[in-house]
């Protein structure tokens, strides 16, 4: 089948203003989901789920959130561990206090916390810009990680001082803590994914994207077309610190199963937004582009040359992908500062005119 | 009400009963400020003169002790070594304008500062890889650099001065003096403002942009090995020394991006300010707020005057 | 050319009043007690040499730069100082000289943007993007349709404006203004940089806004058969201060214009 466009006429404006307004997208879209809700829980194994599928969902949901606020409206944060760790302790707090309300509502329920916290951290937003800014939210990020030591109360006093999923089930099955099978939480981060990034890509589409677009872009200019910055700002920290706190909540909860603060600090701030650049910022694809590298690289450096009977030690893995890390961070923003994502649509370009260079 | 007297007063009935802990408190802040503004320098330095906020400092400070005890080890004599870990720093800037400044030239700061972090998480990877991730001790005694301490009485008990903080001190105040100077009565210095205001008005005039990054990136090196040694000579030389590059950055923010002065001021306020909040009020919350403390300081300031202590006013043009 | 007289029929009150304004930055005086007005429906032209204080004077009208002294009395409310906000609100429109577009965004984004005080469809409505949200969005964009057809642009409607040639983000840029649909449009050099063909278009479109909206029009231009063809009235500024105030053709005979664009020196007066 020929990737096409041709002949496929827009009659109407909303046709036109459709996210995937070519038809040989709508089909890549459908085929993607069917393989991720029916092929992959067919064949996956407990490695495929626990180890790929469900961190590189979880993190893609981080990525997006980050980059809603500096990919989509300009605002560098680094403060992003931080949020997703309140939306952690958020959920833990939810469900300890109200153990019989679903789970899942928990998860969700508990981004607005971190949405809270984003926006109380982005005030500053206003007055100060850049890695001014980047600074402001350093603050929150060490406070926040500060609280999650200092604070019993936010662990419910564990001796360990980490969070402890407790057993929690939907309809019968359970879905967090020790004996929930990975295959549910999957099915659960995937649904939860799957939705939060249609939401989001409403959301950039829409006047709100363009409104975060417009203060990227010249905030001046927004200013003077009728676009109130503070309010623009405030409620991109707001969308953006939800959609990391349910990551952070899911981190937790679907994944590790249990976590000590230090899962929130700096380092995954920058682990997220080194996925939001190489993705590319300012666009959703990229967001699942750039977690699935970074987070998938570690994974493959360590698995290939096992399999190939050559084994490398742990430490020489996470020395060599901070390297490559690296090293793809600067290539990425000198050639292609729109990240993978960019170099996707060139593809396409490509084989849209296929077989003609032009 | 109990509380309040804990805030507002008994923090200095202590400081009036214990006037030796006092100043050993102080002292101990002074040295951290010290310290904190040497490595503000070396971020100023690059800021001043290519616009670009050097994440890295932090890891190059890391990388040069590295390079020094790590050569060492080898049985390269220590000023040899020193001399050698110069010349590495000199390939490190060069490397960094061929290879990082050169393809990103005319992209925006923001773009920059975050390439600034993929050069921080390279150099952490080949660090590891070079010379391992165990921390090391700095050679201190081999560099002729003074241990041990004074002790002072009086003030109702003692003072405890470690001398490789004096040395410290002193160390870093010359650097801080050489490098005002340099900037504001030499030539290239002058030129160095004159790339940081514009960067084709600077190639208009025939300096060379590629000269300059190199020159302060090396200095920034240099100015990163006498951070190391004196930092690595109070504690140990390990990966974990990079987190002192974040404490830089309320540093910077305190005194402006721009501001050698803003620098020393920024970051004796932060030392002292987080030594003491930490002494008195840190029991209080459990202590440990020296870890956020200073980013809560910057933000306070910021949020009240935007360009820092000693920034410029910013006027947005449009 | 038109005759000044016969417009003068359709020139309505003032729509907006300076009076007395003065700006400094620091010691260096960009407007010294400038007072004029423009009336609803004319095109108004502000002309002087380079570094005369025009775009100050624009900054001000548009709440940019809070004035030092004096007032201004738009459709009849008096303020001294103002967000760029609340101008929008209020109905003031705005291009720069140097451009000011979102340089990331189509150009159909850019003027959707315009529309941003139109648009009220609220937050989850927005996150579903479907029913309310949805028609609210095609309806604005038949609006804006409109003005891409009007501007001719419509070739470029997907183009990302950072790649767009100058000529083109001008109108674009003037098209954002539009889709403000606002009752004072403040236009700081729509012609600068561009060729005699491209100036053709733009004070085209400039007359048909005008005439065809019933917009009133601030113009700053260097151009001056551009600004005696398109204006009905001139302001003359020079080294912040209001030199002339008239119609063009007499602007065109004034001695003190006359001198301060061929640059006699200050201070010898005659």
């Amino acid at each position: 089948m020929l990737y096409r466009e041709v002949g496929q006429y827009k009659t109407s404006y909303a046709a036109d203003m459709a996210i995937f307004p070519i038809l040989q997208d709508r089909i890549g879209l459908a085929a993607i989901l069917l393989i991720a809700f029916v092929v992959i829980p067919l064949v996956g194994h407990d490695f495929l789920l626990n180890t790929v599928m469900i961190p590189f969902l979880i993190f893609t949901l981080a990525a997006i959130g980050l980059n809603l606020l500096t990919g989509y409206t300009g605002l560098l944060s680094l403060g992003t561990g931080g949020f997703m760790g309140v939306g952690a302790y958020a959920c833990l707090k939810l469900t300890t206090i109200f153990p019989h309300v679903n789970i899942v509502i928990w998860v969700l329920a508990s981004g607005l916390f971190s949405a809270a916290v984003g926006v109380l951290f982005g005030l500053p937003s206003l007055r100060i810009k850049g890695f001014y800014l980047a600074v402001a939210t350093l603050a929150a990020q060490f406070f926040l990680e500060w609280c999650f030591i200092r604070i019993p109360w936010l662990y419910n006093y564990s001796v360990s001082g980490a969070i402890e999923v407790p057993l929690r089930t939907l309809m019968g099955i359970p879905v967090t803590g020790p004996t929930a099978t990975s295959l549910t939480r999957y099915l659960i981060v995937l649904s939860i994914v799957v939705v939060m990034t249609w939401v989001a890509s409403n959301l950039v589409h829409g006047r709100i994207g363009r409104t975060w677009m417009a203060v990227r872009d010249m905030d001046l200019a927004a200013e003077l077309v009728g676009i109130r910055l503070l309010r623009a700002k405030l409620l991109a920290f707001a969308v953006s610190s939800f959609y990391c706190g349910v990551a952070g909540a899911m981190m937790v909860f679907l994944w590790y199963g249990g976590a000590e603060a230090e899962v929130f600090a700096i380092d995954q701030s920058f682990l997220v937004l080194f996925m939001v650049i190489i993705g590319g910022l300012g666009t959703l694809t990229g967001s699942f582009f750039g977690a699935a590298l970074i987070y998938i690289l570690p994974i493959v450096l360590r698995e290939i040359p096992a399999a190939l009977g050559l084994p490398v030690h742990p430490s020489t893995v996470e020395q060599l992908t901070f390297v490559i890390v690296g090293v793809l961070i600067i290539v990425f923003l000198a050639l292609e500062p729109n990240g993978l994502a960019r170099l996707w649509q060139i593809g396409k370009q490509k084989l849209r005119v296929w077989p003609f260079p032009y | 009400m109990d509380i309040l007297y804990k805030i507002f007063i008994d923090p200095f009935v202590q400081m009036g009963t214990a006037p030796d802990l006092l100043v050993q408190t102080l002292w101990d802040g002074l040295v951290a400020g010290v310290l904190y503004a040497l490595i503000a320098l070396g971020f100023v330095l690059i800021f001043k003169a290519s616009g670009v906020f050097n994440f890295a400092q932090g890891i190059m400070v890391v990388f040069a002790a590295l390079t020094l005890v790590g050569l060492h080890e080898h049985g390269v004599p220590a000023f040899v070594a020193l001399g050698l870990t110069v010349l590495v720093m000199l390939v490190l800037a060069v490397g960094v304008e061929r290879l990082m400044l050169r393809p990103l030239v005319n992209q925006s700061s923001i773009i920059l500062f975050m390439a600034t972090f993929g050069l921080t998480y390279f150099l952490i990877g080949a660090g590891q890889i070079v010379f391992g991730g165990s921390p090391k001790v700095m050679i201190a005694s081999d560099l002729f650099l003074p241990s041990g301490a004074i002790e002072f009485k009086g003030l109702g008990g003692f003072v405890s001065l470690q001398k490789i903080d004096i040395a410290a001190v002193i160390i870093a105040s010359v650097m801080v003096g050489v490098l005002a100077v340099f900037f504001q009565r030499t030539r290239i210095g002058r030129a160095l403002r004159a790339v940081a205001d514009s960067h084709q008005a600077a190639l208009s005039v025939g300096i060379s942009l590629e000269q300059i990054w190199v020159i302060v990136w090396f200095a920034a090196g240099v100015v990163a090995i006498a951070t190391g040694i004196l930092w690595g000579a109070r504690s140990e030389v390990s990966f974990a020394l990079q987190i002192i590059a974040l404490k830089a950055l309320p540093v910077l923010v305190l005194g402006g991006l721009t501001s050698i002065p803003g620098a020393i001021v920024g970051g004796l306020i932060i030392g002292i300010g987080e030594k003491l909040g930490e002494f008195y009020w840190g029991p209080l919350l459990g202590g440990g707020i020296e870890n956020w403390l200073a980013y809560v300081i910057a933000l306070g300031v910021l949020v009240f005057r935007p360009q820092g202590l000693f920034g410029e006013k910013i006027i947005e043009r449009i | 050319m038109r005759a000044p007289s016969s417009r003068e029929v359709r020139l309505g009150e003032a729509l907006l009043a300076v009076e007395n304004v003065s700006l400094a930055f620091g010691g260096v005086r960009a407007l010294t007690d400038v007072s004029f007005d423009i009336r609803k429906g004319e095109i108004r032209a502000i002309i002087g040499p380079n570094g005369a204080g025009k775009t100050s004077m624009l900054n001000v009208i548009n709440g940019f730069y809070p004035p030092n002294t004096g007032r201004i009395t738009f459709k009849g409310e008096a303020r001294t100082t103002m967000r760029p906000y609340a101008a929008a609100l209020g109905g003031i429109a705005r291009t720069f000289q140097n451009l000011a577009l979102f340089r990331g965004m189509t150009t159909l984004d850019n003027i959707m943007a315009g529309r941003a005080l139109k648009m009220h469809r609220g937050f989850f409505w927005q996150l579903i993007r479907h029913g309310p949200a949805l028609r609210e969005e095609v309806e604005h964009r038949r609006r804006v349709e409109e003005i891409i057809d009007f501007l001719e642009i419509a070739a470029i409607r997907k183009v990302q404006v950072g790649r767009l040639p100058y000529g083109l983000q001008k109108r674009v840029e003037l098209g954002r203004a539009l889709a403000m649909e606002p009752d004072l449009l403040l236009l700081d050099e729509p012609m600068a940089g561009m060729n005699l063909e491209e100036k053709e278009d733009m004070s085209r479109f400039i007359l048909d806004v005008n005439q065809q909206y019933g917009t009133t029009i601030a113009l700053i231009e260097h151009d001056m058969g551009v600004v005696m063809d398109l204006s009905d009235r001139v302001v003359v500024l020079d080294y912040g201060r209001k030199i002339a105030d008239a119609t063009p053709d007499e602007v065109k005979c004034d001695k003190n214009v006359i001198r301060a664009y061929l640059g006699e020196p200050h201070g010898i007066s005659a």
